[in-house]
């Protein structure tokens, strides 16, 4: 191979976009930033899909699943923008640690 | 047998102009106090993305990636910055909480997840994916082995599609 691009590049593109996706979930209190780490997130596993179809064979399965991935993707974000929404209309703040009229 | 994509130099090249634009696009997401900012370097990140899927030989996934992520979560996310936050108080909007329990959490799945992936015999093919275009081959599975799948998908979006008119209707049935 001698000094290509390897299937390790691209994982550990994604594990540091995982990363960083994570760390947004984790110690954002705006709600869309949570929603944007969660983008974030689902970006590296595709990209693990693809690198894996790509290294691994001659199938598409990995570019199927990643089709499935950006679907339920688009799917999550309009669902959790709706839900963003109302929780503004409600309580005036997307700030997660002020809507926690579920706590006991 | 034909040299795989991502042997010659342009390649290289290519690729870590790409991860340095995902890398650096995510961390100003993850990192920058201002949720305006954050959005817009979304945008760079899913460029990114997309010049890697075109690199590993996805040509179809890349165009879908760039018309539901570019064209409709960015969007979408925008419209809903700008519905909450307003104009005016966009200064410090994002704010980061509980920073360094955040980071050891990250560093420690971090560790599981590079342990997990430079130790791990992954099966390689050493034959060459060819890089023609992969829309015949992801339709005729579509439509064959993952017939169920799609279908079910369709169902999925339909329910996200009402779903969402439900929640973010203004008035509601007392």
């Amino acid at each position: 191979m001698g000094g290509g691009i390897t299937l390790y590049h691209f994982l550990t593109l994604s594990l540091i976009l995982f990363s960083l996706g994570m760390y947004c979930v984790l110690s954002r209190r705006n709600a869309i930033g949570i929603l944007m780490g969660v983008e974030l997130i689902l970006n590296s596993a595709n990209i693990n899909y693809l690198a894996f179809s790509f290294y691994g064979g001659h199938r598409y399965d990995g570019q199927i699943f990643a089709i499935f991935v950006i679907m339920l993707a688009a799917a999550e974000a309009v669902i959790g923008l709706a839900v963003v929404l109302t929780i503004y209309q409600n309580f005036k703040t997307i700030d997660v640690d002020a809507t926690e009229s579920l706590s006991g | 047998m034909r040299p795989r994509a991502g042997q010659g130099v342009v390649a290289q090249v290519v690729f870590y102009l790409l991860a340095a634009l995902t890398v650096g696009s995510s961390m100003m997401v993850a990192f920058s106090r201002n949720i305006v900012y954050s959005t817009f370097s979304l945008l760079g990140a899913f460029m990114g993305v997309v010049g890697i899927y075109i690199l590993l030989a996805a040509d179809f996934v890349a165009m879908v990636q760039l018309l539901v992520y570019v064209g409709g979560i960015l969007v979408l996310t925008l419209f809903a910055v700008m519905l909450t936050q307003g104009i005016a108080d966009v200064t410090v909007s994002n704010r980061a909480v509980g920073v360094v329990p955040s980071l050891i959490t990250v560093i420690v799945a971090g560790g599981v997840m590079v342990f997990a992936v430079f130790h791990t015999p992954w099966q390689q093919s050493h034959e060459a994916m060819t890089s023609g275009p992969t829309t015949y081959a992801i339709g005729n599975a579509f439509l064959g082995e993952y017939v169920l799948p799609f279908e079910v998908a369709s169902l999925v979006l339909l329910a996200a599609l009402i779903g969402a008119i439900v929640i973010s209707r203004q008035d509601r049935p007392a």
